[in-house]
């Protein structure tokens, strides 16, 4: 069965088999339809296409797998990425002799998105928990990302499930970026600590002290842009997260890339480097309403095999979501006031 | 490295098609895949990418017919001179208001682009460069801290540029507050940071239109990261077609993407490219130089930027002296301190390599290191007496020993320095007899 089949059933079914109305369910559409609304530009510039391209489509020939190359490598999944998986579908097709362009788009977008699942690792969407003590999420990512206002919807979200949340603004180098982050605990009501011109890396260990001593449950740290091209500001995340682990050493429990969605092929490089220094455990994705592209996650995906693990759908604080691979491509592939 | 920056690829391409002695059909097929392929890795947009390599096939075609010139060199020249014909050609540069009235520069953007660190840079520019008063206006009334932000880099300016701040949440009433006091108060220029907005944004695209209709903006700039995929022309278009955009910011060029927005931008918009942010301090923002652009992204190095950079910060006299030199082939170790004591200056060595012809291949990991060997390199130089420094041959073992002895260094260490000396002066007299190269500098 295709993945788009597969999800229509699984979304509609759902809503026929909910009679009853709990807060769970309400809560639950909410979060879809903001998948709905953030993706909104994603659908028409991806799933319209290929419909488009069906539709005027008389026969299937080369040219027609040409212009999927090109929708893909328009969506920035990069050309070697783009290439593959459409090499792979005309095989199928070919093979299973397929002529009309419905059936080879749906293959083609099974292509894309069941190699994202298989490419194995946890699917997990809750952050991962310490054992015991501070459980300690380090946020990095290159400057403009949106680190800073990523942080603050983390720490709603955390804060409203109960937990006691610090903030550590180791952005201690950008101009306003402590005001910011003050701003936002304020506003949130989570504690935060800072240090204007400190090291970054002596505030972290700081901040650690303050988490142990007074029984805080989730530390954020907030690290400052940075190129992934200059080495001695990447060796100052590796010191920050070595100084952590002298009296945390199974921290941070998550390392997380702030990536834009509006980045191209750059964003493999980010991941890369990223990674290298300081092991990261996934990507929160930023700013996917603003882009119809975001392929660069399939790339990251299949090259780093680094999964997607939240997603920033708007700019409200509730529009960071966990990423849900169901929900996000149900919300990409089918618009919901049409069904 | 995920993929291999435009240059290196298209430098190796070249490479290939250097050695064959005649350009057939088959192997310009084959590289202007590769060409295709690298530009789309560099998120030059697939139209733009399409055009370009139609455009240069037929005119690599064309000028098949000629004999005398090898092959490889002419698929250069024509792959360059398209490059540089898609950047746009001439420079950019803001015109000002003769009228004795402010001119004013909007910033406008996506979020996280780089508009307020642009602004901040560009008031530095405008003071240092051509001698202005400037005042910046926060009209980021949105984004939490924007404003403090603006604030401090304005402070950080040298000389410090003030920031005009209200208390007033309407941005248009702000605008012409700021315009009024930058009127009355006789600035020169007035920079306008608006906040970072969706060009979907209906509500923000408004607010940009009011500021245009209170105060007359003279130009409106949109800040393009270097590191954005195909979504780039989107975007653009959209600004382009929503309020009147006058020319394109290209931010943290100093990353490794290799900006291929640049290309696509210019062609699909005709928007002129003409400021360049190429590092975090606030020196770092340059003119964008279209054609010196297209030899970067061609791996053929930025003498004239690095030039016009060096004599900017440095001692000019003797940077005339040294450059004079280099350029004569005279050339000794009392030269090759100053340029590095004067690269010193200049910020990250890994900048400046970038634009050194010849030296486009090092990693950033060899920059480092080369950072920490010119340290060395200075301590065994000024070790040295004068007439060493001038004539370099003339140190024997025993001199290296005293040299190695007073400079805390081993003999080895200086006998390096010498050899890269002579490296050094071997390439700039190479360097003087490439053809492309002259060109250049003759043109400039």
């Amino acid at each position: 069965m295709g993945l788009l089949k597969f999800l229509k059933e699984k979304f509609t079914k759902k809503k026929e088999n909910t009679s009853e109305v709990t807060e769970e369910v309400i809560e639950e559409e909410k979060v879809e339809e903001r998948y709905q609304a953030g993706l909104d530009k994603s659908r028409n510039g991806f799933t319209e296409r290929l419909k488009k391209l069906a539709i005027r489509t008389k026969k299937i020939d080369t040219s027609y797998f040409d212009e999927l190359e090109r929708i893909l490598i328009e969506a920035d999944v990069g050309v070697d990425l783009s290439l593959e998986l459409v090499k792979e579908t005309y095989d199928e097709s070919k093979e299973r002799g397929l002529d009309n362009p419905e059936e080879i788009n749906d293959l083609l977008v099974d292509k894309m998105f069941i190699g994202y699942a298989n490419e194995g690792g946890s699917f997990q969407t809750e952050l991962k928990r310490a054992q015991e003590g501070p459980t300690i999420i380090f946020i990095c990512g290159v400057n403009g990302s949106g680190k800073t206002t990523t942080v603050a919807k983390l720490a709603k979200k955390y804060k409203d499930r109960g937990d006691k949340v610090l903030l550590v603004a180791a952005d201690t180098f950008r101009a306003g970026a402590i005001e910011q982050l003050e701003f936002w605990a304020n506003k949130v009501g989570v504690d935060i600590i800072s240090k204007a011109n400190s090291d970054p890396s002596s505030l972290c260990y700081d901040a650690i002290k303050k988490a142990q001593n007074e029984n805080y449950d989730i530390v954020f740290i907030d690290t400052a842009g940075r190129l992934q091209n200059k080495v001695s500001l990447m060796d100052e995340l590796r010191k920050i997260v070595r100084v952590i682990q002298k009296l945390l050493p199974s921290a941070p429990q998550e390392s997380l890339l702030v990536l834009d969605a509006n980045t191209g092929q750059n964003g493999i490089d980010q991941a890369k480097i990223f990674k290298e220094a300081v092991n990261l455990s996934g990507i929160i994705i930023t700013k996917m309403d603003g882009t119809s592209k975001g392929g660069i996650i399939l790339a990251i995906r299949k090259e780093l095999n680094l999964p997607v693990r939240y997603i920033g759908l708007g700019e409200k604080m509730e529009d960071l979501e966990e990423f849900d691979l169901e929900k996000y491509l149900y919300a990409l592939l089918v618009d919901s006031k049409e069904e | 490295m995920a993929f291999e920056a435009l240059s290196d690829r298209l430098g190796r391409l070249f490479k290939k098609i250097r050695g064959q002695a005649t350009l057939t059909e088959r192997n310009m097929d084959d590289m202007f895949q590769e060409v295709r392929k690298a530009l789309l890795e560099a998120d030059v947009n697939y139209e733009v990418v399409s055009q370009f390599i139609a455009e240069v096939k037929e005119e690599a075609i064309g000028e098949k017919v000629l004999d005398k010139v090898s092959p490889g060199d002419m698929v250069v020249k024509i792959v360059h001179d398209k490059m540089e014909d898609l950047l746009g050609s001439g420079d950019n540069d803001i015109c000002f208001r003769m009228d004795g009235k402010p001119t004013v520069i909007m910033m406008v953007g996506l979020q996280g682009t780089g508009k307020t660190t642009s602004a901040a840079k560009l008031a530095q520019l405008f003071e240092k460069k051509n001698h202005k008063k400037v005042l910046l206006g926060a009209l980021d009334v949105y984004r939490p801290a924007a404003i403090e932000q603006l604030k401090n880099l304005g402070l950080k300016c040298e000389p410090q540029v003030e920031t005009f701040i209200s208390d007033n949440k309407d941005v248009p009433s702000i605008a012409s507050s700021a315009y009024l006091k930058a009127c009355e108060e006789k600035y020169d220029i007035l920079i306008l940071d608006t906040a970072g907005r969706l060009e979907i944004d209906e509500r923000l695209m408004d607010e940009l239109k009011a500021i245009q209709e209170v105060v007359s903006v003279d130009e409106t700039l949109l800040t393009v990261d270097a590191m954005v995929g195909q979504n780039a022309t989107n975007v653009a278009l959209s600004f382009a077609s929503q309020i009147k955009v006058t020319g394109l910011v290209m931010t943290k060029l100093d990353g490794d993407s290799r900006g291929g927005a640049a290309l696509s931008i210019k062609r699909l918009t005709g928007l002129p490219i003409k400021y360049a942010g190429v590092g975090e301090k606030m020196n770092d923002l340059e003119n964008f130089h279209p054609d010196r652009m297209a030899d970067r992204i061609l791996g053929m190095g930025d003498i004239v930027s690095l030039v016009e950079e060096m004599q900017e910060k440095i001692d000019e006299k003797q940077a005339e002296k040294t450059s004079r030199r280099m350029m004569n082939g005279q050339f000794d170790l009392t030269d090759m301190l100053s340029i590095m004591k004067q690269m010193n200056k200049l910020g990250p060595l890994g900048k400046i390599m970038k634009m050194v012809p010849g030296a486009p291949n090092l990693n950033d990991e060899q920059v480092e290191q080369a950072s920490y060997a010119l340290k060395r390199t200075e301590v065994i130089i000024n070790s040295m007496t004068r007439d060493e420094r001038r004539k370099p041959e003339m140190i024997k073992s025993s001199r290296k020993i005293r040299i190695a002895n007073g400079s805390g260094t081993t003999p080895k260490e200086v006998t390096k320095v010498i050899e890269s000396y002579l490296t050094m002066s071997k390439q700039l007299k190479q360097m003087r007899s490439n053809p492309m190269m002259l060109r250049r500098m003759i043109r400039k």
